[in-house]
């Protein structure tokens, strides 16, 4: 077992040593640790052949639609099923009280049931679930439902909540032991308020309030599950769920305990899965009620949620309100930094409490700060729980602190990548929060976009050059940013691995990985791959991959937090590892010579002294086998305890921490307030870049998702809309104005900007080979890398998201008449 | 998935049986023809047809016809062939460039030109799936008989959406409308009303099957702006078309011609350009038309945007309206 402090019996940093030669790594027919490779799942997903949850069907299976709550907070009084069941073709109606076990991805916040139990808390909450012949009758049933509500008072903002929730009329969860407050977290590192009166009389301090809107992942795969009761010794059979989920673990257990199981008597198997960004990792109403319903009728009963209900699941990206100080001495040093954030947290917990912690806890590097404080409180309100959303809880306050570099730099009369790079906090450091950074590659980072954007000749110079253009305006900005790989402390303490890998080899030369991650699309099939034939010299199309089914795959805790390349990795190798020393043991003996003169590579096995001496990889696997028997291996993965020594300082503290930098060119039309993001520099520190394909998609995925973010996301209700008539606003306030993707608007291909990526590798010694993380981090700093080149195409310091082109407009005509715009009006 | 409800189809072969179908059926019938406007407006519920009368197979209704003074346009010639078309390339070319705007490639390569101009009005309120409706209380357009839009509102403010019908408004076209007593052609000014519920004067029975469009002079520009969040997909938020006669050396002098404004409510609003008739077409002039615009233009919420930045964008959209006329 290894472990994020130990090493392996051989060196495995930077790269493993068992290619015949290490410069051929990276040339063609390699196919190991740092080679281009293409996806596994790659073909098959081109051609249209991947099978998702949707595309499996069973005989006799059922359709499960759900009946959702059409007010915001309200007491059911009464839900009628009999005309509902009265409809030839439905087979089972339930409601929250045939599933009322509570339940919650974290669980000292389990606040949440699969249907609502006694009242309803958005609009959207699911009330009640039929499993009908088909579509068109579940669809039938559901409207044939009714459900009486006494209406409560509905709390559809942050200031509501703080006022609110010491009445049951006014409280949304009743898991909040004060008011509406889900979390509240207060810490503080250092002589904060010192720092910032001594930077006050020389220096400088910036002190602003932020607001970054609420945005949702928007999958283009909706959740699906269907649940199944078959198999197994006995007459009960086994429940098995297969799940468009990014958790499958997880969902396991959370099965077992809302359905009063055994977990060894349920399966969930996840299947590929088309994006998920967040959004599928944590148990959802649809995998519960379909395995209900499974087990009522005996039949196998299928959920896909509409686009409008993938919506109302969210458990996006929270809405905070941020009062950010910000205070550096003359010199430039960061002295201090300070944030009070609300988080708006919708009606159920989530995540929401690590999302408060995140919200502070992942900013002190890797631009340092010498003291810091943050003071995080979580509400509950009554519109659809917000959750993790790629680069969760940091990405905000990353977003307001990054602007309050740039402003500082200019206070200071510094350039501001000259600022970050003065207050890099170094390498093998502790953090002002006690957090443990290894490697860090922000300088090489910042260097490459200041480089490739051409910043030192082109900042603050294209605004005036483009008036030839008439009425637009462009800019630079940058912003650089950290993310954690996987965290140490796991969900739900236990003293067992992170992540598991067996390892199976057979006498037909190929290699099957069974691994518990879960792969969405982020490629972890791929690196398992990648890790079979970097250390058993496999070709790819030798090598199996089955993953995320519990039946037949070690556990992994799920694809968030960024951890499966560093945790999964860590454990795919050392299986790999213990069964390449029996292959070159018995190779060895056949060809009298040592172990480690035994190579494996390139779809063979070689002698080192001798090149011209070489087997197979299938003959080899036969000696080995021959000579051991059948060939399996196992590998974990589990953390020391790491971070600082108080009361959550273990969360946010992770084995490595990625760097990025971003560098910005926008376009900003005068006239109508529209931004266009043209150019994105982005340079990612991932360590080792395992398949640097991999990582560059990554990065480009996150860039065009932040950027979008920044002018073109919101998750608007009713209550937040313009103009809306009295007599309609109290039925549209809790009510999401446009739950599909023509009114919640992902940018097309013309809206993205040309994105110019680079791998920045700066090896950890945490990560397997060296790896750390690169699908949540290179989002970060795409945010206010934008808002500062917004500043420097126009001159308007903008603190609220959306860039809203009326926003915009707004700005520079304040500026125009001679005043800022104003800060978000709640945070007055 | 949202389920469409039950319904049969015909698949008529000629314009006679169609309307022969429609006559028959009445208010019970929808015709479709690219299906991009109507299939999601049935899956939301929005209209409840027994028939649908798919017309895609019908002959003689697709396609571009030089007929002398003006361009016959089949009712089933898609918007993605009218981008491209070499006779609107030289004869309308705003309304190739209008047409190039409408949602994104896929649909322009089903939507076609009738579809859009009978598009259905749009509302936040309106569009949006039955339970969001229902969650709502309904509305005055659909099953409802409040407007969340106009407090205390006794008509639909419905926003005519459709890019082509706002520069076919400006350009002076006319469309044909078929039944089975015979057929009418209407001026595209008197085939929209004033009212969200339905604003085109198409009858019961009656079929739209060609868009005339006059040639015009050589001293025609025609110019199309479009405000949108996206540079596809979305639907305007404003849109501006103009066709104007100008003669002379530039600036030239305005002679005639036609200024609309639409994505307001249910009928496309004209702006006469006698307030620059005979005046050079300098940026005094140009302001001039932003102003009177601006001053008619009253956006409403029936979009979810800013209604405030929207109007204020009706004098920038008539500048680069006039832009595209002039330099395009």
């Amino acid at each position: 077992m290894s472990d994020g402090e130990s090493t392996l019996k051989a060196p495995y940093f930077p790269h493993g040593s068992t290619i015949v030669d290490a410069a051929l790594r990276r040339q063609e027919g390699d196919h190991g640790v740092g080679a281009r490779g293409r996806k596994i799942d790659g073909a098959e997903k081109a051609l249209g052949r991947t099978r998702f949850a949707d595309d499996y069907a069973f005989p006799g299976m059922l359709c499960c639609k759900l009946k959702r709550s059409t007010r915001p907070h309200a007491r059911i009084v009464r839900v009628d099923v009999e005309p509902a069941l009265a409809i030839p073709g439905v087979h089972a109606v339930i409601t929250g009280r045939e599933l009322p076990t509570k339940f919650g991805i974290i669980p000292w916040t389990q606040d949440e049931t699969a249907l609502a139990v006694d009242k309803v808390r958005y609009v959207g909450e699911p009330v009640a679930a039929v499993a009908a012949i088909d579509e068109e009758t579940a669809n039938a049933a559901v409207r044939a439902l009714r459900v009486e509500y006494q209406d409560l008072t509905p709390v559809l903002d942050v200031d509501t909540a703080k006022r609110t929730g010491d009445a049951p009329e006014s409280k949304v969860n009743e898991h909040a032991k004060q008011g509406n407050v889900t979390k509240r977290v207060e810490l503080s590192f250092g002589p904060v308020d010192d720092n910032i009166e001594a930077c006050r009389k020389d220096g400088a301090v910036v002190e602003d309030s932020f607001f970054y809107c609420g945005t949702t992942h928007a999958p283009i795969e909706p959740h699906c599950a269907i649940g199944l009761v078959e198999g197994g010794p006995g007459a009960q059979g086994l429940l098995t769920v297969i799940s468009s989920t990014q958790v499958p673990h997880y969902l396991h257990r959370d099965l077992a305990h809302v359905l009063g199981l055994p977990e060894a008597q349920v399966r969930v198997i996840q299947p590929p899965v088309g994006g998920a960004f967040g959004g599928k990792s944590e148990p959802f109403t649809l995998e519960f009620v379909v395995a209900k319903l499974a087990m009522m009728t005996g039949r196998p009963v299928k959920c896909l949620y509409t686009r409008e209900e993938v919506f109302l699941a969210h458990r996006g990206r929270h809405p905070m309100r941020m009062r950010f100080t910000t205070a550096a001495d003359r010199q430039g040093q960061l002295k201090a930094v300070k944030s009070v954030i609300d988080l708006d947290g919708g009606a159920y917990a989530s995540f929401g409490m690590i999302t408060a912690y995140y919200a502070g806890q992942i900013l002190t590097g890797p631009v340092a700060m010498e003291s810091y404080a943050f003071d995080a409180t979580r509400y509950y309100t009554n519109k659809p729980a917000c959750g993790p959303k790629r680069g969760h809880g940091s990405v905000q306050p990353r977003f307001a602190f990054e602007c309050h570099l740039d402003m500082l730099a200019e206070q200071l009369g510094m350039d501001p990548i000259e600022l970050r790079r003065r207050n890099f906090a170094g390498e093998n450091v502790t953090l002002v929060n006690g957090q443990r950074l290894g490697s860090s590659g922000l300088l090489q980072c910042l260097d490459a976009v200041e480089r490739a954007s051409r910043w030192r000749e082109r900042r603050g110079k294209l605004g005036a050059n483009a008036s030839e253009r008439g009425t637009k305006r462009r800019g630079l900005g940058v912003a650089s940013s950290m993310y954690i790989s996987g965290t140490n402390y796991p969900i739900y303490p236990n003293e067992m691995p992170q992540s598991g890998v067996q390892v199976k080899l057979d006498r037909s030369g190929r290699v099957t990985m069974f691994s518990g991650a879960s792969d969405i699309g982020q490629g972890s099939d791929t690196v398992l791959m990648t890790i079979a034939c970097e250390e058993l010299g496999v070709r790819p199309e030798h090598v199996r991959v089955v993953s995320s089914d519990t039946d037949l795959t070690p556990v992994d805790l799920g694809a968030y937090s960024s951890r499966v390349t560093l945790m999964m990795g860590h454990a795919a190798l050392e299986a790999c590892r213990r069964l390449r020393e029996q292959v070159q043991e018995a190779v060895a003996r056949a060809w009298q010579c040592e172990p480690d003169d035994v190579l494996l590579g390139h779809g063979k096995v070689w002698a080192r002294h001798d090149t011209q001496q070489s087997i197979s990889s299938a003959e080899a696997f036969k000696l080995a086998e021959a000579r051991f028997g059948t060939l399996g291996a196992t590998g974990g993965y589990r953390t020391h305890p790491r971070g600082g020594d108080y009361r959550g300082g273990t969360i946010g503290a992770s084995p490595a921490y990625s760097s990025t930098a971003h560098v910005a060119e926008v376009e900003v039309d005068t006239e109508t307030g529209k931004i266009d993001v043209v150019k994105v520099w982005v340079a990612h520190d991932c360590g080792t870049a395992i398949n640097p394909v991999l990582v560059e998609g990554q990065i480009e995925g996150s860039t065009y998702m932040g950027a979008a973010e920044v002018f073109l996301e919101n998750m608007l209700y009713g209550a937040d809309a313009v103009g809306v008539p009295a007599a309609s606003a109290a039925r549209r306030g809790g009510m999401l104005v446009g739950p599909s993707l023509l009114d919640y608007r992902i940018p097309t291909t013309l809206d993205t900007p040309a994105i110019f990526a680079s791998v920045i590798e700066r090896p950890d010694g945490n990560g397997p080979y060296g790896a750390k993380e690169a699908g949540e981090g290179p989002l970060h700093s795409t945010i206010p890398a934008v808002v500062n080149a917004v500043y420097d195409a126009v001159g308007v310091r903008y603190f609220e998201l959306p860039l809203s082109p009326a926003r915009v407009l707004a700005g520079l005509r304040q500026q125009r008449d001679g005043a800022q715009p104003t800060t978000h009006k709640a945070a007055e | 998935m949202l389920r469409l409800d039950p319904f049969k189809v015909e698949r008529p072969t000629t314009v006679d049986e169609a309307v022969a179908l429609l006559a028959a059926h009445g208010a019970k019938a929808r015709v479709l023809a690219g299906g991009t406007d109507l299939l999601p407006n049935l899956k939301h519920g929005l209209h409840q047809p027994e028939l649908v009368v798919s017309i895609g197979g019908v002959a003689g209704l697709r396609g571009v016809k030089d007929a002398g003074e003006v361009l016959e346009i089949g009712a089933l010639t898609t918007l993605a062939e009218l981008e491209r078309h070499p006779l609107l390339a030289q004869f309308a070319p705003g309304l190739a460039r209008a047409a190039a705007q409408v949602a994104g490639p896929q649909l322009r390569r089903m939507g076609t030109i009738g579809g859009n101009l009978c598009l259905d009005t749009r509302c936040l309120y309106y569009n949006q799936s039955a339970f969001w409706r229902e969650a709502l209380g309904y509305c005055l357009k659909k099953d409802g008989s409040v407007c969340h839009v106009v407090a205390d509102g006794k008509k639909c403010v419905a926003a005519a959406s459709n890019d082509t019908a706002t520069m076919l408004m400006a350009l002076g076209a006319e469309v044909e409308l078929r039944a089975r007593d015979g057929t009418r052609r209407v001026p595209l000014d008197a085939f929209y009303l004033p009212d969200g519920a339905k604003n085109t004067v198409v009858d019961e029975g009656e079929l739209l099957v060609c868009v005339r469009v006059p040639k015009g002079s050589p001293a025609r520009r025609e110019g199309y702006a479009k405000l949108r969040h996206r540079n596809s997909i979305d639907f305007p938020l404003l849109s501006v078309a103009v066709a104007l006669d100008v003669e002379g050396v530039a600036p030239g002098t305005v002679t005639g011609g036609l200024l609309v404004v639409s994505a307001l409510q249910a009928r496309p609003l004209r702006v006469s350009l006698d307030a620059v008739r005979g005046r050079a077409l300098d940026d005094g002039a140009i302001e001039e038309l932003g102003r009177l615009a601006h001053g008619r233009c009253h956006p409403m919420t029936n979009i979810a945007d800013d209604p405030a930045w929207r109007r204020d964008m009706v004098p920038v959209l008539v500048r680069r309206a006039v832009a595209d006329a002039l330099h395009a």
